[in-house]
Formats: structure tokens, sequence, C-alpha cells
């Protein structure tokens, strides 16, 4: 046991921060600290979020129109592939677990660092290498295979660099199995004395179930990867039938992989939200436990349930049902989710701050998202709106609109404790609002011309389908304002915001025990915890009911 | 933070016991990783060996199994080998383990060395897939060559990922041998040791495993 | 303009097949479950921020851990509507999957970018189908090269057409006019404008459209198939009198015993492997000899020799 409370000299005031430590560029680049990590996982990641928006923007100007008059059908085809590559690959996969997730894990249980410091460094390094490698590849003449990477178009028909913008998806594939480990083993060994499993924040559990994901599906994904550039360079059949090879196994494998990274992006939103409402009703999570074991669960049928992209595709029909039958069953812990928070605020002392108002946001949409997943798990529904607009829009209040919220809730909560500083409540939930009306008003019409039949990555359109896509490309306008308006206010607030305390919202958990900033080993002394999460009430006080 | 034990604890571990637990923990989680890795490349092998189970006899056959035999062999000696290394490294006696490194990396070396003159008799039958495959074996006029060819794929495929790993494991005996000479590793401090051996073991079973499935079972129906 | 636009305004597209309604009526269930549970949230949760709204710093609420009852609700409501959910989409996909035997069998081959159609009378079309109105037709899909998805969103019918594979889909229209065809699986470059019309007719206008003859020399795929079948010198081993290969009489639909001893139903598709890759699964009795016809002919001649061989032995 370490003796690390008595043997810290004590500092003058102020005592040096993570961010205050040293300031030259080595010591960023180089750094070992979770925190600073984190901090480079932000900037980087915003960066490739801000270029995948620019592409973004570019398909809503092509769309308002139904002829394809704006771009080339080969250039509208990359961007909407470069578009997805950024997205899915390079921020929303990494988007709360590598930045708010090494910043805030090994807080949360008290360790000064995650266990493998250097393989953290390694992993933003290879997600940075991945993201130029797939980068010059999208802008070196680019690719058209979708994100999607269906064989045999992108082995055997796509021109472009398709080689060089799998090898970066590739690399970036490690740099997610790396965090993943890296989060496995902080859990299992870093927790401080005292903080028993059930003792951890939700956040924990959440990036715990993540991490198994990372680890467990992103290995294939990448098999599959070098299967399908060894076809397109040498020519043999793996995935080409006019070859011998078959198609459908490459779906079955890239599905493998990429219906759980769906969980990989929404699972630490989930554990966001266990947090902040917490915080702002003042109120222990109604029914932790089942929170935590749902989360759990969430993730291992999210690896059994692939298949629902294959209802139209040539899979057998009985398979299909099972698939069908496993993917309805994840509505059950996830709805159980949702009604248990809700159960938390009730009878809470709730305070509509701004990370309060994001995870609002984030309930809402994420109600949307979840339930319209069921219209595509019904098989006989999924015929029809398969390769639709509707499934883009499905997919974005999933992958876009809940986790991007779900982040916007978690920076805005610890926004505090990672500068030391305090933004603008008012400017905060005008943003809240924005995003959420315009996250809307461009996505819900999707569901509408989707079910009408216009089907995805098309830029020529019937032009019966051109309202829809005008609201469409109007909302993206105010939601692209509202992502905006965070960066201004946010980085505003780093040099003239009100300064933060330690706990400026009088939340529980180790994280707020700390200075804010944190100095660079997170506690003077390792911290002993003797209460359950989220004891906001002292326990005797509470009429707790057995489960 | 903890100073003792010779300042061979990392800042972020409270002793070495933590240290230990966590670096054999993150070896074995990263094991399952590799697992599936290779699962991809055993799914593949399995659909295509049903859909083509006469090509794939046609394939196996061209390989040699005395030569798969004898590298099995090889590394079931280095498995030995670096078992011995582990061991003597948990002794703290240096000599031995310097002794059974060096024996691990020969075995390795002659695995891949055998592995090298394989691919190289592949090259010269024409046996690689998209340089000019050709088949002219004993089933020739019953199976499609592409068949062939995608077992061959499958092959270099899959002992070429191994010998990648194989490789690697070469480069950090090298590195490790290196520090074992000079003497950095004790009673108190010979986790690298151990989590080499893990990865060691694993790079064989892997083989163990690919070693039937390619030249022996591929070679009936 | 503007008044043109939301002129266009809808929220389902035409109702044309005998599926469409069946369909509509499943997305309406969703929609409704969809619309009771995102009205109730928010509407709950603003309940709770204006009941329950902070206004002492200091108060403490007294946490509730749990309730069994309740969790039990929220677990078992769900449970129960997905199941219903699961059954119902369950059910519609197997009439998507289940053909009337009386449907007519028209051949559909996608290529970048363009869908290749022929009728069991043999015309061809390019990007158009025209089908008679009530009447059951059953598509058999493939691709010659990557991907495509046959979509008709006022039948809600779609199919992967799956290169060297054969899928099926069927649908029975029910209303005369012009429909959307959709590629819907992303295929390339001109993805968006490889589409089509959907054109339904009335039985005598179809039949008139069928006997224009616009194309010189229009034969039936089974005549075409006759055509090959000596063309190629299939009949030179297949034939009834028992040649170098299996007689091909009523092979169709029939088991086949095969070389090593297992046995499968000759379908299309098994036909299809055997005039392409003859020698994956050879009929028991008969050596590996057939050579392969693959790269040296069509899918369009594929399917006309299997329409043809359908025919053999049969009265």
């Amino acid at each position: 046991m370490s003796t690390a409370s008595n043997s810290l000299p004590l500092e003058e005031e102020p005592k040096p921060n993570y961010l205050t430590a040293k300031y030259d560029i080595a010591s960023w680049l180089l750094t070992l600290d979770h925190k600073r990590i984190g901090i480079l996982y932000i900037i980087t990641l915003s960066i490739f979020f801000a270029l995948g928006g620019v592409y973004a923007g570019l398909i809503r100007l092509e769309l308002l129109t139904p002829a394809g008059d704006l771009l080339s059908s080969e250039a509208y085809n990359r961007t909407f592939t470069a578009h997805g590559v950024l997205m899915v690959f390079f921020v929303l996969v990494p988007l709360i677990p590598a930045t708010l997730g090494n910043f805030l894990l090994p807080l949360m249980i008290g360790a000064r660092d995650v266990a493998f410091p250097r393989l953290n460094l390694l992993s933003w390094y290879l997600l940075v290498i991945g993201a130029i490698t797939a980068a010059s590849a999208l802008m070196s003449g680019g690719i058209d295979t979708g994100w999607t990477f269906y064989a045999p178009l992108s082995s055997r028909y796509a021109n472009g660099a398709v080689l060089v913008a799998i090898v970066g998806v590739f690399i970036a594939g490690f740099s997610s199995i790396l965090t993943g480990l890296n989060f496995v083993i902080t859990i299992h060994k870093m927790r401080a004395p005292g903080l028993t499993w059930f003792r951890l924040p939700l956040m924990v559990w959440a990036l715990y179930a993540t991490s198994l994901i990372q680890v467990l599906a992103t290995p294939v994904v990448a098999i599959t990867l070098v299967l399908l550039g060894l076809e397109r360079v040498l020519g043999v059949g793996i995935f080409d039938p006019a070859l011998g090879g078959d198609p459908i196994l490459f779906q079955h494998m890239f599905w493998f992989y990429s219906h759980p990274v769906v969980y990989i992006m929404i699972l630490p939103a989930f554990g966001v939200m266990s947090e902040v409402i917490a915080c702002f009703s003042k109120k222990a999570i109604f029914g932790y436990k089942v929170i935590a074991f749902s989360t759990l669960a969430i993730a291992v049928l999210g690896f059994v349930v692939w298949g629902h992209h294959l209802f139209v595709s040539g899979q057998s029909a009985y398979i299909g049902l099972v698939f069908s039958l496993l993917t309805m069953l994840i509505a059950v812990p996830t709805a159980i989710k949702i009604f248990s928070w809700i159960a938390t605020m009730w009878g809470g002392s709730v305070q509509m701050s701004a990370p309060m108002l994001y995870a609002m946001g984030f309930l809402g949409l994420f109600t949307i998202g979840g339930l319209t997943g069921l219209f595509l798990a019904a098989m006989g529904l999924d015929v029809h709106v398969h390769d639709t607009y509707f499934i883009v829009s499905h997919f974005h209040y999933v992958m876009v609109g809940s986790a991007i919220m779900g982040f916007m809730a978690a920076i805005h909560f610890w926004w505090p404790k990672m500068f030391g500083r305090m933004y603008h409540q008012g400017f905060a939930k005008i943003g809240a609002i924005l995003i959420f009306l315009g996250f809307n008003l461009t996505f819900f019409p999707q569901f509408v011309v989707g079910y009408l039949g216009m089907p995805r990555r098309y830029h020529f359109y019937p032009p019966e389908f051109q309202i829809y896509n005008v609201l469409s490309t109007g909302g993206a306008m105010v939601l692209g304002i509202g992502y905006l308006l965070p960066v201004l206010y946010l980085t505003y607030s780093l040099f003239k915001g009100k300064k933060a305390t330690a706990n400026p919202w009088n939340a529980k958990g180790l994280e707020w025990e700390t200075s804010s900033p944190p100095p660079t080993f997170n506690f003077e002394g390792t911290p002993v915890v003797t209460e359950p999460a989220y004891a906001y009430a002292p326990e005797t006080e509470g009429e707790a009911v057995v489960h | 933070m903890s100073t003792d034990h010779h300042g061979l604890v990392a800042h972020q571990f409270n002793d070495a016991e933590q240290q230990q637990e966590a670096a054999t923990l993150g070896m074995w989680a990263f094991l399952i990783t590799e697992i599936l890795f290779f699962g991809g490349l055993i799914l593949a092998y399995t659909i295509f060996r049903t859909m083509y189970p006469l090509a794939f006899v046609a394939g196996s056959r061209e390989l040699d199994v005395a030569l798969g035999g004898a590298n099995t062999v090889v590394l079931i000696f280095s498995s030995f080998t670096m078992a011995m290394a582990v061991h003597f490294g948990q002794l703290g006696k240096q000599k031995l383990l310097v002794g059974y490194l060096i024996a691990t990396l020969a075995f390795g070396g002659v695995f891949l060395g055998v592995k090298a003159y394989e691919y190289n008799d592949k090259i010269e039958h024409q046996h690689v897939p998209g340089m000019d495959f050709a088949y002219h074996g004993e089933f020739a006029d019953e199976v499609n060559p592409r068949n062939v060819e995608l077992y061959f794929f499958l092959y270099f495929a899959m002992t070429g990922v191994h010998a990648v790993h194989m490789i690697a494991g070469v480069v950090v005996l090298l590195w490790l041998i290196r520090a074992a000479r000079r003497g950095a590793y004790s009673t108190d401090y010979y986790a690298p040791i151990e989590m080499f051996g893990l990865y060691w073991h694993f790079v064989d079973i892997v083989w163990i495993f690919l070693y039937p499935l390619l030249y022996l079972i591929g070679r009936h129906l | 303009m503007w008044e043109k636009l939301f002129q266009d305004f809808d929220f389902f597209p035409e109702q044309a097949s005998t599926l469409a309604g069946e369909v509509d009526a499943l997305y309406l269930f969703c929609v409704a479950i969809t619309a009771v549970f995102t009205i109730m949230i928010p509407v709950v949760i603003l309940f709770i921020s204006l009941k329950f709204k902070r206004t002492d710093e200091d108060y403490v609420p007294k946490p509730v851990h749990g309730s069994l009852p309740l969790e039990i609700v929220w677990s078992v409501v769900p449970f129960v509507v997905t199941m219903v959910l699961f059954g119902w989409g369950a059910w519609v996909f197997f009439e998507y999957s289940s053909p009337p035997p009386n449907a007519m069998d028209v051949h559909v081959v996608g290529k970048q970018w363009m869908w290749k159609i022929q009728h069991p009378e043999g015309k061809r079309e390019i990007d158009e189908l025209h089908v008679p109105v009530n009447q059951p037709v059953r598509l058999i899909l493939t691709s010659e090269d990557v991907l495509h998805s046959f979509y008709v969103p006022a039948f809600r019918v779609k199919r992967d057409a799956v290169p060297g594979r054969y899928q099926t889909l069927w649908f029975e229209a029910t209303k005369t006019g012009e429909y959307h065809l959709f590629c819907a699986e992303y295929c390339g470059t001109e993805h968006s404008l490889m589409k089509g019309k959907v054109i339904v007719m009335s039985p005598a206008d179809y039949d008139a459209w069928l006997n224009t003859d616009e194309q010189d020399g229009t034969e039936t795929p089974v005549a075409a198939g006759e055509r090959q079948f000596s063309e190629f010198r299939c009949d030179s081993c297949h034939n009834s009198a028992g040649g170098n290969g299996p007689s091909l009489d009523g092979l169709y639909g029939s088991q086949v015993a095969l070389a090593d001893g297992s046995r499968t139903v000759a379908d299309e598709a098994y036909i299809r492997e055997s005039i392409l890759d003859p020698r994956q699964r050879t009929v028991h009795g008969f050596g590996p000899i057939m050579p392969t016809f693959q790269g040296q002919i069509t899918e369009e001649q594929v399917f006309e020799l299997i329409s043809y061989i359908k025919t053999i032995g049969v009265e």
C-alpha cells in the first residue's frame, strides 16, 4: 500500500496543475499524463469533426435540388464516403472513450494514471497516423466505396486510393483496441482502496462495457480489411464471386464489427447520462445495479445482432428470424435505462443547467433513434426501408444526435474540472436548444422521405422528394450554428471564464474531490472510498429499497 | 508514490504486485484480441473449405507435410526453452536465462528459415496467388484453379500473419537477450520475460492450429 | 415554387401492390408506439423539471434505490411490445418470401448502371419493367458485377441482386400506372442514375405491349435456351439416350445424388453452378469431365439455358 499521502511535500499556492506543470510542445506531444492525452484527443477529434462536417455540408447543399448539379456523381460519391469514413472511424468511435474517458477514468477510480500510459500515448499517435493516412487517400482523388467498403465494389471495381484508406482505418483500429485494452486493465487493477465494483460510477461501467467491445470486435474488422486489401491487390477471390469468393461473407465480417461499434459510440453516452442526471437531481441513481448490468447486457447482445443488416442481402430467412429476435431484445435493457433515469429525476431537486439540458436533449433524440431501430428490426418493414433515407436518419439520431449530445453533456459537465474555468450558462443553454432543434429539423424529414422511398447515396432524386431535402438542408444550417456556438463560448471561457472551484456542481465522485484542474498525479495521496456512488444523501435518511 | 523496488515500479502503480498483475492481465487481453484477429482468417478458411472441398485437398497436397511437421516440432521445442527461460528468470539465474533465451531465438530462426524455404518453393511452383498462379497437380482435371488459388491465398494469409508475429517475437527476443546480459532482470523484476513468454506460447499455439488445418486435414476430403 | 413543393408533401408512397397495405399497417403500428413514447418522455421530463425544480440549494431529496414492481413493469412492457413487433415483422417477411405458385417468372440482371430484364415470352427491356395488373410476378435477380438492389417503393419490395447468386422477389401489382424503380444498394459512380420505371398495365394492354415487335426475332427464353443447348454442344453428352453426362429429364426440382454421397435439390442455383463450375458438385456415377463455361456465357444465356433445362422431359 502506498504511503503517498505523507510523503508529498506541501506546495505553495497556487499549486501547479497538469496544465501548468510544463508548457513546451514536447511536454504535450510526449506526455504520458492521461489528462493531457485526453486533451490531445479532444483537439484532434474536433478537427476531424469539423472536416467531416464540411463534407456533410457539401452533401446537404447538393441535395437541395433534385438534379445533381453542384457536384458530379463521382465527386458526390467521394464526398459521402469521406464524410462517413471520417465521422465513423475517426470521430464517433473514439468520441467519448478516448477524450473524456481518458481524462476521467483514472480520476473516477482514484488512480494516478491509466495502467499503461505509454500505450495510451501510442493509441493517440496511431489514431493520428491512421487519420492522416486515410485523409491523404480521401484528398488525393478520394475514394467512392462508401464507408461500408462493400465488396466486390471496393475490392475490384472502385477506382481511387481504396487501399490507402483501408490502411488508415486499419491503423486507427489498433488505436481503438489499445485504448479498450488499457481501460479494461485500468478498471480491473487500479481502483482506489474501498472502490468495489458496485461503488463505481456508472460512467466507469459504461467505459468498461465499451472497452470490451473495442477489444473483441475491432480485430475482426482489421482482418476483414486485410483480406479486402489483398483481394484488391492480388485479384484472388475472397469476396468477389466472379473469382470464387462470397460477397455476403464480407457483409457478415464487416457488420460483426460495425454493429457493435454503434454501442462503442452510445454506451459511454449512457454513462454520461447517469452522472449528469444524478448530479442535477441531487439523487442517487434509481436502479444502480440494473443500469450496470443492462449496460453489459447491451454490450453482449450487441455482438449477436449483426445479421439484421442483411435481411435483404441474401441471408437465409430463418437466420434472419434469429437476428430479428435478438435485435428486438436489445430494446429491453435500453428502455430500462431510460425509465430508470426518469425515475431518478422524479422527486429530486432538479436543476436544468446547461449539462442537464444537453442530457435531456440526449434523452429526446435517443428515444426517437432507439424506437426507429425497432422499425428496422421488424423484418417485414425493413425490406421497404432498408438502404433508404429512413435508415440514414435512424443512425444519425443514434450515432450523431445521441452520441454527440452525450459528448456535449459530458464536456459541459466536466469542463470546469478539465480547465478550471466556468463557461457562460446562457449561451450554453441556447447552444443545447439550437442543436436539439436543428438536429430534428435536419433528420426528421429524412424519416418521411425514406419511407416514401428515397434511397440513400442518391444525388439525383425524383422532384417530389425535394421539399423534405430542403427542410433537411435548412435544419443542417441551424445544426451547424448549434455546433459552432460551444466552440466559441467554451474557447472564450478558457481565457475569460470565472475560475471554477473543485466541485462547482456539488457533484459526487472522486474526480470532484481533487482541485480543478487536477494536479499531474490527480490526487494528493491515494483516496479511500467508504460510500457507494451518488451518495448525495446520507444513507441512513434514505428509504432504501432492496433489490 | 512508491519509490522502493529499485525504482522499477512505474508512477501509476502502488507497488510491484499491482504492476505485475496489470501487466499479466493486459497481456492476456491482448492475446484475446489476437485470437479474434486469427479467428477471422479461420472463419474464411472454414467457409471456403466447405464451399470448395476438393480444391482445398488439391492445394493442401502441394504442401510438404514433413517440413511443416518439422517446423511444428521446432516450435514446440522453442516453447519449452521459453518456459525454461521464464523459470530461470524467476529464480534470477542470469546465465541460464540468457542461454535459454538464445536457444528460443535459435529455434525461432530455424522456423522462419524453413518457412522462407517453403515460400520460395511455392514461388518456384507458381503457387503464389495473384502472380501467374498455376496448378498442375493430381486434381488438375477436376478442380477450378481459381479455387486452388483461393486455398493458397488463405495459406499465405494465415502463415504470413503468423510469420509476422514470429518476426516481431524474434526482434523482442533480441532486445530481451541484450537486457538480460546486462543483468536487467532479477527475482524482483522479471515481468518482461514472463509477458514475452505468454506471447511466444500464443504464437506457438496458433501454429499448432494452422499446421493441421493447412497441412493435415486438408489432404483428405 | 413553394406551393408546388408543399403539394408534394406526403407521408406514404402510393400503395400499388398486395403487400403495400400490410407493410403500411406494420409501419403505422411502429409509428404509434414511437409517437406514444416520444411524446410521453418529453412531457414527463418537462413536468419533472417544473414540479421538482431546485429552489433550495441545501435541500437533499431522499434517494430511492429501486422499486421491483416498477422495474418489472418497464421491463415486461417493452418486451411484450417488441415480441409483437418481431412476430408481426416475421409474418410479413415470410409473405415476402413465399411467391404464389402461379407467379410469372421475369429474369432481371443488374449491371453498372442498368437493369436488364427479360420476360417469359422473350421480350427484353432495359430500366423498364412492364407487368400486368393483378398478376403475381416473381423476379429472379442476379448481377453481372457488384451488388445492386431492386427496389420499387410503391410495391414495398426490395431485394439485393448479388453476383454469382440467384435471389427472388415477388409482388402483385394492384393498380395500373407508372412507379419508380430504384437501385438501392450503392453500386458505384452512377448509382443514383440506375433507376427506371415499373409500368403496370391491364392484361390486354400488356399482351398488346408484348406483341409490339420492336425487337427482331424475339424468341422465348426456352427457345433461346434450346438453341444454345445445341450451340454449346450440351446435347452431345446430356441426352436421354445415355451419353457421357447425366440425362436432364425432369431434373428441375428433383433430388440429385452427388459423387461425394450427399444429395441436393436441383434448383436454379444448382443448375447455374453446374454450368459455370461443373466440377464443384458432380452427379454420382459420372466423372468430372465437363468443362466450365465460366467467362464464355453471359448471365442472360445462363437464364435461358436454365429456362430450357426446366422444360426437358416435362410434359
